[in-house]
């Protein structure tokens, strides 16, 4: 018993010392401590294996074949769109995005060409972790998915669900081929990111913090379609839809305040 | 009307007038975004060196054509925050010119993917006597368009760019809280030679 006690007292002691001493407390991230070793643990399999593979993919296979490799699975991304436009009730923009999947699927041989934007179709995402931030489900704390990477709690519910309904097994391929094809997608999606991740170590004076801060208000962007309500000193009409009878937030979480806005129910829904 | 009376309404007068005549003179905040990006989109399209990455003349590019529209002293200090009021004249300037040599090297690279996009204006609503804005514009290319924002302040009667936001996230309150956090632990000077540090790779 007394040897265990001892590693338990070193862990913790080991956990306390990795906490850099300017560590400040983000409301967002009070798991920060957890989530950063989970970026830790990221960036060795990234290192080991995912990067790699990305850099060898890039160099083996030439550009057009690339393109045609991301407008294939970007073809599928749409029609998980489309879903996702529906559930927010978005039905302009799923058609749009109905149309713009049917003609790739017909005229761009199964998706692998990409003429609908040449149609003016432009491809307008939307996942699940943005349909339910756009119901006002609140983000929860910054999280970071072993392999997935940055999220908070509510799209770390969602995205397993994103890929699955944007891999071929949703589809119904057989399994092996399902996994070839999600293996070739994560690759792919890698390769494009080279340049970005090797930027990040340039310019970011903690690259930790400097992804989450950047994964978290683009993410609120997104909820918002790219008009979200300022925060500091809000003077949006979503600050009238705050209850005056609403119960006193403990300060940690009033980082959870936030979703009371929702882009569902905002007054001034932009366009 | 007595000659004091008469003296205020032609001072009056007179200032109505410059205002208006400032008004006049003063492109729309909008307009100068889109002369700004179009103007930029068109000399990089026309420039390999630029598309290569050639950071002398990318720095020419910006020194010339963005920065002339830039509060660049404001966007540092919102960026450094709170600590801005403690640095020195000298600190402020060195803050200034590392902050901008890493702007310039974090988009040099999205410079090399200028192809055939367009920049597409949106929709702009803002009152008439209103001195700061927010201009919407997207790029549009392969893919999801790109969203690309800017806040304007008025100076004078001209109007300066003192933050954008690329995808959603607004420059300076991506570099605000790890520029805090350096101050905190290293002081002003810690942050100034972590930024050079960073320049210098």
């Amino acid at each position: 018993m007394k040897p265990r006690l001892g590693a338990a007292r070193l862990a913790a002691l080991t956990l306390a010392l990795a906490a850099p001493a300017w560590a400040q407390d983000d409301p967002r991230d009070p798991w920060e401590p957890f989530n950063r070793k989970v970026e830790a643990f990221n960036t060795a399999v990234d290192d080991a294996a995912f990067k790699p593979l990305a850099e060898g993919y890039r160099k083996v296979l030439p550009d057009p074949v690339r393109t045609g490799v991301g407008n294939f699975f970007g073809n599928l991304v749409d029609a998980w769109s489309v879903v996702n436009h529906l559930l927010q009730g978005k039905v302009v923009s799923a058609a749009q995005m109905t149309l713009r999947v049917a003609s790739n699927t017909v005229f761009g041989l199964g998706g692998v060409l990409d003429p609908a934007t040449e149609f003016g179709l432009e491809k307008q995402s939307e996942d699940l972790g943005q349909t339910l931030g756009h119901w006002g489900v609140p983000t929860g704390p910054y999280l970071v998915l072993p392999l997935l990477g940055p999220a908070n709690v509510r799209d770390g519910v969602a995205r397993p669900v994103d890929v699955y309904a944007v891999g071929l097994g949703a589809w119904g391929a057989e399994p092996a081929v399902a996994w070839g094809t999600s293996g070739l997608e994560l690759v792919h999606l890698r390769s494009e990111l080279l340049s970005a991740t090797n930027l990040l170590d340039d310019i970011a004076l903690d690259r930790y913090a400097f992804v989450r801060d950047a994964y978290l208000a683009r993410r609120r962007n997104l909820v918002w379609d790219g008009n979200p309500p300022e925060e500091d000193d809000g003077d949006d009409a979503a600050v009238d839809e705050v209850p005056p009878e609403a119960p006193a937030v403990p300060a940690s979480a009033a980082s959870a305040a936030a979703p009371a806005e929702t882009p569902a129910s905002a007054a001034s829904a932009p366009q | 009307m007595t000659i004091a009376q008469l003296t205020r309404r032609l001072a009056a007068f007179a200032a109505a007038a410059t205002l208006g005549a400032a008004a006049l003179a003063a492109t729309a905040p909008d307009v100068l975004i889109q002369q700004l990006s179009t103007e930029v989109i068109d000399t990089v399209k026309g420039d390999k060196a630029i598309q290569g990455g050639d950071l002398t003349k990318i720095n020419a590019l910006v020194d010339t054509k963005v920065m002339p529209l830039v509060d660049f002293e404001r966007m540092t200090a919102s960026a450094v925050g709170r600590h801005w009021r403690t640095a020195t004249p000298a600190q402020r300037e060195r803050l200034q010119a590392e902050f901008k040599a890493l702007l310039v090297r974090t988009y040099s690279g999205a410079l090399a993917q200028v192809k055939d996009q367009t920049v597409a204006m949106r929709p702009f609503r803002t009152a008439p006597d209103a001195t700061e804005v927010v201009v919407r514009t997207e790029i549009k290319g392969r893919g999801d368009p790109i969203q690309l924002d800017y806040r304007l302040a008025k100076s004078g009667d001209s109007w300066k760019v003192y933050d954008f936001n690329v995808l959603g996230v607004w420059l300076v309150d991506q570099y605000r809280s790890s520029f805090n956090q350096e101050v905190n632990a290293n002081g002003i000077d810690g942050l100034i030679a972590k930024l050079a540090e960073r320049n210098k790779k």
